[in-house]
């Protein structure tokens, strides 16, 4: 049986800014076979569909994982009013995640709420990562310290200039780029972001794995709503689908729109 | 004995749940969570003659109580089902429905030849999907036209039971399962989802790529009651009940309006668990009522 359903008590919540929220919470079987990269499903009181969430990090050893999530309508404003002792009921671990060698030298690119599963994904690279985080404005920067903490280089966009580089995340990677050669990048945040790196990483030659996003429905691959058009290996487009082909992807397979 | 067990157009199930089509793929992934043999039957994700890639994304939105889909039939081809998933599916001691779609009669012909050749237990006959141009639903419209596509399927697939899956969307259900009644159909499922569409107002667009699309989940349940209740009432051969089933009290209520057996769909993407719970709950409810079988429920209803 590869997916669990888990009832987990929230042990630690906190705000990290306005509509940014990190729950920890406690996990036997779930947390044994999961991976950076990978999401759950969080069922939401009162609504029929389940909110993907991703792992933002996690420690089979101590029992917890860890999801940091954005207010985005109702869904996840319900989940944001729950407090510690409460108990959520998760799906997990769900989809394929980031193939993690830390002996490489690794570029993470996120934007916004993209930025938490790079947390995770980042943490066993230490120095040999460099992580490069958009956000709106300087009230938007979450986690930040964490990628620190992990022994990265840590290197911030604002879209408005209140704090770090004035300008878009993927001009940090131009730079980060141009610097040094890096063996591959990996990249979560909006379409828009995600097509630039994956262009910037084909046309540099670097093998690129990017994190996607879409509306889902039952989480394991079997409603097909989630769909990403990608590539197929003799050039012919289908539609493959991001709960359980991904969430993660070679950039190289996704067709973007 | 089981008091779960019946026995439909000829197939035994050993409860009367059914994964509806659509939310269940071909089993592989909810038999991730249990073995999928706990359930009565498995209605496949519709199936063409010919692969296909679907409508583009977004294909589902949430409703009160409910969602909105339109995947638009997203499927690998009924050749790689029979080859590739069909003979794992005949391993896992569950009943086999093949959900077949088309959009032109020499469609629905030739897929139906190749179910009726097939290891398939049972064919749902799907003339009622909204989401796919020129098909689907457009058959399943008009008594004549749904009479039509069943008799042809009929004819092609002989030797399987052959239950029509019908569409809400119609003036008159008990019409349409008259109709397809007089045309060889063995038994009818219905509902299939309603038409619908959700506009985001801050980009007035859509919500769905597609615009519209099909509407399930506990928001249609009394629709779908009401209308088994009517076909029930207008054919003899057994109807199978869905449509916003999500607990074991509906999955009886939904007896009671007529069905034989019931399927379980949307209910599944809040709990996957959901069928089981079903079927623990209904098998209670037959024990502490002291009904020795489910059949003896079917219908049950007096009406006022």
């Amino acid at each position: 049986m590869k997916y669990t359903q888990e009832l987990c008590p929230i042990i630690q919540k906190d705000t990290l800014n306005r509509t940014t929220f990190s729950f920890v919470v406690k996990s036997e079987k779930a947390v044994q076979t999961m991976q950076p990269g990978q999401f759950a499903n969080l069922r939401v009181a009162g609504k029929t569909l389940r909110r993907p969430i991703s792992v933002c990090g996690f420690n089979r050893e101590e029992g917890w994982i860890r999801f940091v999530f954005e207010i985005r309508g109702e869904g996840t404003a319900i989940l944001a009013r729950m407090n510690e002792g409460d108990t959520l009921d998760i799906l997990a671990p769900l989809g394929n995640g980031f193939a993690i060698d830390p002996t490489e030298k690794a570029v993470f690119v996120g934007g916004g709420i993209g930025v938490p599963p790079l947390l995770g994904a980042s943490a066993p690279y230490g120095e040999n990562a460099t992580v490069l985080l958009g956000f709106r404005n300087m009230r938007a920067i979450i986690l930040s310290d964490e990628f620190e903490a992990n022994g990265a280089d840590v290197r911030i966009a604002t879209d408005d200039g209140s704090y770090g580089h004035h300008g878009f995340v993927t001009q940090l990677l131009a730079q980060r780029l141009d610097e040094a050669p890096c063996d591959v990048i990996y990249a979560c945040g909006p379409t828009p972001m995600l097509k630039l790196v994956a262009a910037e990483a084909e046309q540099r030659g670097i093998r690129c794995m990017v994190s996607l996003e879409e509306r889902m429905g039952c989480g394991v691959g079997a409603c097909l709503v989630c769909a990403c058009k990608t590539k197929r290996e003799d050039g012919s487009e289908t539609y493959r689908h991001v709960c359980k082909n991904g969430p993660v992807f070679d950039s190289r397979e996704v067709v973007w729109e | 004995m089981n008091r779960l067990a019946i026995n439909l157009n000829g197939v035994d199930f050993k409860n009367p749940v059914i994964a509806a089509s659509g939310t269940y793929g071909f089993g592989r992934e909810y038999n991730e969570f249990y073995p999928i043999s706990r359930l009565g039957g498995i209605s496949c994700k519709g199936m063409t003659i010919r692969e296909k890639l679907g409508n583009p994304p977004p294909r589902i939105a949430e409703t009160p109580d409910g969602i909105l889909n339109s995947v638009g039939l997203q499927n690998p081809g009924v050749e790689h089902f029979i080859e590739h998933d069909l003979p794992w599916l005949k391993q896992q001691d569950i009943v086999v429905i093949a959900n077949i779609a088309g959009s032109t009669e020499e469609d629905y012909a030739a897929i139906a030849e190749k179910v009726n050749a097939s290891d398939v237990d049972m064919v749902e006959l799907n003339i009622s999907c909204p989401n796919v141009k020129a098909g689907g639903a457009a058959f399943g419209t008009s008594p004549d036209c749904a009479a039509n596509i069943t008799r042809i399927v009929r004819e092609k697939c002989p030797n399987k039971p052959l239950m029509v899956k019908l569409s809400p969307n119609v003036t008159s259900i008990s019409e349409i399962a008259k109709a397809v009644e007089a045309a060889g159909a063995d038994s009818v499922s219905l509902i299939n989802t309603l038409l619908g569409m959700r506009i985001d107002i801050r980009t007035r667009r859509p919500i769905l790529k597609n615009n519209k699309g099909g509407m399930s989940g506990p928001a249609v349940f009394p629709i779908a009651v009401r209308m088994v209740n009517e076909v029930y009432n207008a054919v003899k051969i057994p109807v199978i009940g869905l449509g916003g089933i999500a607990t074991w009290q509906d999955a009886i209520e939904m007896v009671l309006a007529g069905a034989s057996a019931i399927q379980v769909g949307t209910a599944m993407f809040t709990d996957p668990y959901a069928p089981l719970h079903i079927i623990e709950g209904m098998d209670e409810y037959l024990e502490e009522n002291n009904i020795d079988n489910i059949a003896e429920l079917v219908g049950g209803v007096k009406l006022w």
